[in-house]
């Protein structure tokens, strides 16, 4: 279990790997994450489950290089193994029989965007995604997710591929258009100040919007409380809960600063991490 | 043993433990243990009664009378083995049991005084036997060729885990964290159970034959009925505890540094984050803390916040001393430490900063009422009365309910209104082949409590798997 079969730098600073966790690949449903631990002295961090080979039995995740954790988690060799995984954790995501839906992903939230997309594909939805990055050689996965959308757009901060901006102007485009509400849904996934963005063009429109939190968690089974978020007014666990929750809802201010909590042991971790590597 | 002799009444041989004021710079343990010459001298107390009233007390029905006789003769690792046949975990017990409540409570020398050191005695022993590499492992029974899943390796778990394996049968634990021990692993501090001896009781019931699958969550990797239908196992024993934790829905409890006791207890325990950056796992630091809540989790994170640091501790509970369902001792040893005790009073909102880290504490004074459902005086605000403590951490320590991950997805296990388990005196829940033990049944109380919910249903699933139609629960 977890060990990690193939890895390969994406583009700069995301890593997808390929590990072996047969139970896991056996059960996981689109949207749903894992726990791992890069060794025994490692964080419990959240990874949402980018894809999944019930007969290999596989579990691809998509990472990307921000701290310790995530440093550690990249730089393990091919035939080695993470301390722990553990999964597939919280609910998968509602597929349901829409007319169509908006894919929105942004950065290396197209991972997880991936899996749920094809989900929806599967069962007839008409998928329409909308893929953002900082610049072109940020994007990764844009035949994947093409393959499983009936239309697919990118956009560009600096305009270096698809369309110049961000994800929300397109977004808007087309919920504008959408004169006679054929878009059942959108999902967001990707930063939380993305998502949060997404959450408020969508608003006026009244279309559904879910958003799949990444939070800090350590347990990711409830016991914590570590995750928590507040949605509509009550606290909810993103572990249990969630990942997706209703996007309106969410209190994105809350869970931002709930993101910084630990910003300076963070740094401080990672400076030491480095020193280590380097001695 | 000599004919009855009138021993002249000694009082107990105290244990040598750390001052409060080095303890409180590290995370060792506080209680020292006993010499073997403390062993004995304290052992040489029990007057061996003929009708043991200390057995009364025992949830494990350990032979008490029998392994102090033993450390009387100096034959402790024997005597370690003595109670090994009833209690698999004995240096966990020694150290966590509530004995003042139980053996010792019954124990004829402390009606005139005080009451033989059973618990220290037991954790002697059990040390003894372990540090001194004295462990032996049981004759080898025949196996029965039946398998038994053990859904936790907290202390119900392990004790079916370990009762079980001793009776022929292939066990194995599942647990969802990457250590075994649940709660002895996640909650209890270092300074009260230190790892490492959970880790080697753990070892021990590994060699004895257990498997031990880490990092597995049935319920979401594996389901109750999958353990029956595709792994082929003939019962499952679900011991998940109560690890849910309970918030008060104040305004300003998601500001950062305001923790669950759990989640706090979590870093800083199984995830090492009194040892950051060494591990990985960070915690909020600072001079000031407020633990809310009076039982024994608001008193051992108190205490592990006062190890990271911190130099004004309050306990803020809402009720008086007299209803803090914590242990005596516990209390006693936050004292020590020089915990503040903030009595009748209970906070009402948190205050940040820009940063969204909390920084006050707004409190409400209260006065004791009627008796309510549980016995204790009911807490009343003081209306108009009203107090701040800055602080940079609060810890939420109310307790905790059940957690649904597992029982959600176990089909004919029914739950009561709180969500915990229905299960009959033996642990026999609704579903035919599962017993369920501990915490995720009674809701939050004991270590010793959860292993006695163990050993009687590893008892009783071993008469059903052994006998021939057998009624599972009367119509």
């Amino acid at each position: 279990m977890s060990k990690i079969l193939e890895k390969k730098e994406l583009v700069p600073n995301i890593y997808e790997l390929l590990v072996a966790a047969p139970r896991i690949a056996r059960k996981t449903r689109p949207g749903q994450f894992v726990v791992v631990m890069a060794d025994e002295q490692g964080e419990r961090i959240p990874l949402t489950i980018a894809d999944f080979d019930r007969d290999r039995g596989t579990v691809t995740l998509v990472l990307m290089v921000v701290g310790t954790s995530s440093k550690k988690i990249a730089r393990i060799s091919v035939g080695e193994s993470m301390a722990a995984i553990i999964g597939p954790l919280g609910v998968a995501s509602e597929i349901e029989k829409l007319d169509t839906v908006v894919m929105v992903a942004g950065g290396v939230g197209t991972a997880p965007v991936y899996p749920i997309a094809r989900g929806f594909k599967e069962a007839g939805v008409r998928v329409i995604s909308i893929q953002g990055a900082r610049s072109k050689d940020l994007l990764f996965w844009t035949d994947r997710l093409a393959a499983v959308s009936d239309r697919h757009v990118i956009t560009t901060d600096d305009g270096s591929a698809g369309i110049k901006g961000l994800v929300t102007e397109p977004l808007r485009e087309l919920l504008e258009k959408d004169a006679d509400k054929k878009i059942g849904a959108v999902y967001a996934i990707g930063p939380a100040i993305m998502m949060k963005f997404c959450c408020k063009t969508t608003e006026p429109f009244g279309v559904k919007t879910v958003a799949s939190l990444n939070t800090i968690m350590i347990d990711g089974t409830g016991m914590c409380g570590g995750c928590r978020v507040d949605v509509g007014g009550t606290t909810r666990f993103t572990c249990v809960d969630g990942p997706e929750f209703d996007g309106h809802q969410v209190d994105w201010d809350m869970l931002l600063a709930r993101q910084k909590i630990y910003e300076k042991e963070e740094a401080c971790s990672l400076e030491r991490y480095i020193e280590t590597i380097e001695a | 043993m000599t004919a009855k002799k009138k021993r002249p009444r000694t009082p107990r041989v105290p244990m040598p433990e750390q001052t409060p004021s080095q303890r409180i710079q590290n995370f060792d343990e506080v209680p020292l243990g006993y010499t073997p010459e403390q062993a004995q001298a304290e052992a040489e107390r029990c007057l061996q009664c003929k009708k043991p009233a200390c057995l009364k007390g025992c949830p494990v029905n350990v032979d008490i009378p029998g392994f102090i006789g033993l450390v009387v003769e100096g034959k402790f690792a024997e005597a370690a083995r003595r109670i090994k046949t009833t209690n698999c975990l004995p240096a966990v017990c020694g150290r966590v049991c509530p004995q003042e409540s139980q053996c010792e409570a019954q124990c004829v020398l402390g009606k005139k005084g005080e009451p033989s050191a059973i618990g220290r005695l037991e954790r002697f022993v059990a040390d003894y036997e372990r540090e001194n590499n004295l462990i032996e492992l049981p004759a080898k029974t025949t196996p029965t060729g039946k398998k038994v899943a053990v859904v936790g390796a907290g202390p119900a778990g392990l004790t079916v885990a370990g009762d079980l394996i001793c009776l022929g049968y292939e066990v194995t634990v599942f647990e969802a964290f990457h250590k075994p021990g649940g709660v002895l692993a996640y909650g209890i501090p270092e300074f009260r159970m230190p790892k490492r001896i959970v880790q080697q009781e753990v070892d021990y019931l590994c060699k004895l034959g257990v498997n031990l699958e880490l990092n597995q969550v049935v319920g979401k990797s594996i389901s109750v009925d999958e353990l029956f239908d595709e792994e082929g196992f003939d019962a499952v024993f679900v011991g998940v505890g109560a690890g849910l934790p309970y918030f008060m829905g104040v305004p300003g409890e998601s500001l950062g540094g305001v923790y669950s006791a759990s989640e706090y207890l979590t870093r800083a325990n199984l995830m090492r984050a009194y040892d950051f950056p060494n591990y990985d796992t960070p915690i909020v630091r600072g001079k000031t803390v407020c633990v809310v809540g009076g039982g024994n989790v608001a008193m051992d994170s108190a205490r592990t916040a006062r190890r990271l640091g911190a130099e004004n501790v309050y306990i803020v509970y809402r009720r008086s001393r007299q209803e803090m369902p914590a242990r005596g001792e516990e209390i006693h040893h936050a004292e020590e430490e020089g915990i503040i005790f903030k009595l009748l009073c209970s906070p009402i909102e948190y205050l940040g900063d820009d940063r969204s880290m909390v920084r006050q504490a707004r409190c409400q004074e209260m006065e004791l009422g009627e008796p309510d459902a549980s016995g204790r005086r009911r807490p009343i605000p003081k209306p108009g009365a009203e107090f701040t403590i800055d602080t940079e951490i609060v810890i939420v320590a109310i307790g905790s309910g059940a957690n649904p991950i597992l029982t959600r997805n176990a089909k004919g296990v029914d739950l009561n209104r709180r969500g915990y388990i229905v299960a009959n005196d033996t642990g026999r829940t609704t579903r035919p082949g599962v017993w369920a033990g501990g915490d995720i049944v009674t809701g939050s109380a004991t270590v010793i409590l959860a292993m006695g919910a163990g050993k009687t249903a590893a008892a009783d699933i071993h008469q059903y798997l052994t006998a021939e139609n057998g009624q599972w629960l009367p119509e």
